[in-house]
């Protein structure tokens, strides 16, 4: 597989692969990070929110008084 | 410093306005866009625009201002709350962000104030030549990216 780096399209099996991936109440991210002779050349992340923004929404009464 | 996830106070206030239009419903419907702020930044309740909103992230192929929001999906209802949920995930392609980032602005750019709608925060990323992709929730009354119950 062609992947972008710093260094232009490279064939994967040059580079060392790292990934990762985090899960919790937040989000679920996935990390994919590509190495070559110690230099990070590529690091992709894809976040899935998890947590929505919400407003509660409320309306006044008369004053009876 | 630290970003604060959030509908803007300012966003409650441009309902009631009548500022915003996510549908061709009543109007022709406003262009929305997604700008990515450094981690440094303060962005939360108080923003009000994205003009006032100054730490956005900066590097190659990331235009400022950021991508357009696709928004195929007009506002819904489900019992009593209202919702909406861009209808494709937001993507940054081959982009190097150097400097951390751990937010998502969402504002009205075609407003003549690009008044800001919302703050999401996740965790920090750096990205090198490569993509960052915001996936959706799911479009309902529960996960909706934005609600109002």
């Amino acid at each position: 597989m062609i992947v972008t780096t710093t260094k232009g399209d490279m064939d994967d099996s040059l580079l060392e692969k790292r990934e990762g991936s985090v899960d919790n109440n937040i989000e679920y991210t996935e990390w994919v990070e590509y190495w070559l002779d110690g230099e990070l050349v590529h690091r992709s992340a894809h976040v899935r929110l998890k947590k929505p923004v919400l407003t509660i929404t409320d309306i006044g009464g008369f004053d009876n008084g | 410093m630290a970003n604060s996830q959030a509908m803007t106070t300012s966003f409650k206030q441009d309902i009631l306005n009548g500022v915003h239009a996510f549908s061709s419903a009543y109007r022709t419907a406003d262009t929305f866009k997604a700008a990515l702020y450094t981690a440094a930044s303060s962005l939360g309740a108080g923003t009000t625009s994205y003009t006032t909103a100054t730490t956005e992230v900066s590097g190659t192929n990331y235009t400022a201002g950021g991508v357009t929001v696709t928004n195929a999906t007009a506002p819904t209802t489900s019992g009593t709350t209202a919702y909406w949920t861009p209808s494709a995930s937001f993507t940054y392609t081959n982009v190097t962000l150097s400097t951390a980032f751990d937010a998502v602005l969402v504002y009205n750019s075609t407003a003549t104030g690009k008044n800001a709608v919302s703050v999401h925060t996740f965790g920090s990323q750096t990205i090198t030549a490569g993509t960052f992709t915001l996936t959706m929730p799911t479009n309902d009354a529960t996960n909706a990216l934005i609600r109002i119950a």
